[in-house]
């Protein structure tokens, strides 16, 4: 899907998605480093369930929020990666009811 | 058939001042009668309080001591399945019109008290047309189960919603797909009379027109004494909170809440006499938010992703007016805050008003003369807008 333009240049940074270990680059954003490792979809929209991901990558259209180690949903786009963060899609939020 | 241009001056039937939802509404009812209409919104900071507001279509508590506007709102919402329908053919835009019922929330028994005693009377005043329930807090719960620490509610079937932001974009491309011209970035700063009518300037640009509306918001003020009219009309701040999508929960509506189709809640919202200040402020977020949680407990799960503030147009009652100079005759002015609610009737009764220079019995009652007395209605009946 997405090819770095300049590759090497920072120092590789290692986190989890979904349980599944994705190498990044040091200044990644977390929406960007997902991207570059072929991953786009990031969660199902509550009432469609269609797959969503990332679209604006500028903090304004809300698609790309996650949970950082289970903690409360943040924009993939605007949050840099970190070694050994576990990300993982939002859930359903089936106790909103 | 398209307005005649020649350069940065053109010709048209009818200037509307203001593409808003009540500008394009009137627009859009000119054109389908026929009228070539060139509408002209204004500057990136204008004020919207199209795009800042809660989309109801809202009839519960409307018109208490005001029988017309009780009318003319049961007639608006009596049309919004049609005129959605139809937007929906012209233009393939859902304006997401639903009527489900609403939710008016009292948290105390005295509230709710007040609350029987003054739907009690409207109905009275409507010759029974307006019907209600009041329910206690279990009979809430009977149709939200996951309903809070309230007293009860006033209950309306006539009560709906619809997203204002695809209302306002179905009109505009109806509105473009019938030929109207749509100019943004126009200030007006002069209405001049002609033998035939009137010569509309703004930026770069100038418009002959047998006649003019203004629909401009809150800068109808200003508008209003190019034409000899004094219509009082003052801000009025909303703030509003949005969370992020939620799985369905909510499929009324109500002040306090409204879930939008695709799984957004937006939360309201505050009244506040603000001066032309769309600020949000953190103490009315914690409040807004505070009281959304005693009705929805479950709320507590939800993120907020965005807030805002935007500015209603309010006049001293709180109820529309419409009206035209006497000194520009072919000119005309509403102002309203209900402007989703009205649309269809909008559409309908005032595009044919003026183009047939008669302003139609039911909304005689709306002048804005009835505020240049010391009457009793001026100033006590300031209605919690919504």
């Amino acid at each position: 899907m997405f090819t770095r333009l300049d590759d090497g240049e920072n120092t590789p940074v290692s986190f989890s998605f979904n349980a599944t270990e994705v190498i990044a680059r040091e200044g990644d954003n977390i929406a960007t480093a997902l991207l570059a490792a072929g991953i786009g979809t990031l969660r199902h929209a509550p009432v469609s369930q269609s797959p969503r991901g990332a679209f604006c990558m500028m903090g304004v259209c809300f698609e790309c929020l996650v949970s950082i180690d289970g903690g409360a949903p943040v924009q993939a786009c605007m949050t840099q990666v970190r070694s050994g963060i576990c990300v993982t899609g939002i859930a359903m939020q089936e106790d909103v009811a | 058939m398209p307005v005649h241009a020649s350069g940065s001056d053109l010709t048209a039937d009818v200037v509307v001042v203001g593409g808003g939802l009540v500008g394009c509404a009137v627009a859009f009812g000119l054109v389908q009668r026929g009228a070539r209409v060139v509408v002209l919104d204004g500057q990136d900071h204008a004020f919207r309080a199209s795009r800042g507001n809660f989309g109801m279509v809202w009839v519960q508590g409307k018109g208490l001591d005001f029988p017309a506007y009780a009318h003319l709102t049961r007639q608006a919402s009596d049309r919004w399945a049609d005129f959605s329908a139809l937007l929906k053919d012209e233009t393939g835009i859902d304006a997401a019109f639903s009527r489900p019922g609403g939710f008016d929330f009292c948290f105390t028994g005295e509230e709710l008290e007040k609350k029987r005693a003054s739907l009690t009377r409207l109905s009275a005043q409507t010759g029974g047309a307006f019907r209600f329930e009041i329910l206690d807090r279990e009979g809430v719960r009977h149709l939200l189960p996951g309903v809070g620490d309230i007293a009860g509610a006033a209950w309306c079937r006539h009560d709906g919603g619809a997203h204002p932001l695809n209302l306002l974009h179905a009109l505009q491309t109806a509105l473009e797909a019938r030929g109207a011209v749509l100019l943004s970035g126009k200030t007006v700063h002069r209405i001049e009379a002609q033998p035939a009518g009137y010569l509309v300037e703004a930026e770069g640009v100038r418009i002959s027109a047998g006649r003019v509306l203004l629909a401009a918001g809150l800068a109808n003020s200003g508008l209003a004494g190019m034409v000899g009219l004094d219509v009082p009309i003052r801000p009025v701040r909303g703030q509003i909170l949005v969370t992020g999508r939620l799985p369905p929960f909510m499929p009324y509506v109500s002040g306090i809440l409204r879930q939008m189709p695709e799984g957004t809640c937006l939360i309201g919202g505050t009244n506040e006499e603000a001066g032309y200040d769309e600020g949000v402020l953190t103490s009315s977020v914690a409040a807004i938010s505070a009281r959304a949680l005693r009705v929805f407990p479950s709320l507590a799960a939800a993120s907020i992703v965005r807030t805002w503030g935007a500015l209603r147009i309010m006049t001293p009652d709180g109820l529309p007016v419409y009206t035209r100079s006497q000194t520009f005759p072919g000119v005309w002015l509403v102002t309203v805050h209900s402007g989703v609610t009205l649309a269809p009737v909008h559409a309908d009764y005032l595009s044919r008003a003026i183009l047939e220079d008669a302003m139609p019995p039911d909304l005689m009652p709306f002048s804005e003369s009835r505020f240049v007395s010391s009457g009793s209605r001026e100033a006590h009946h300031v209605h919690a807008a919504r």
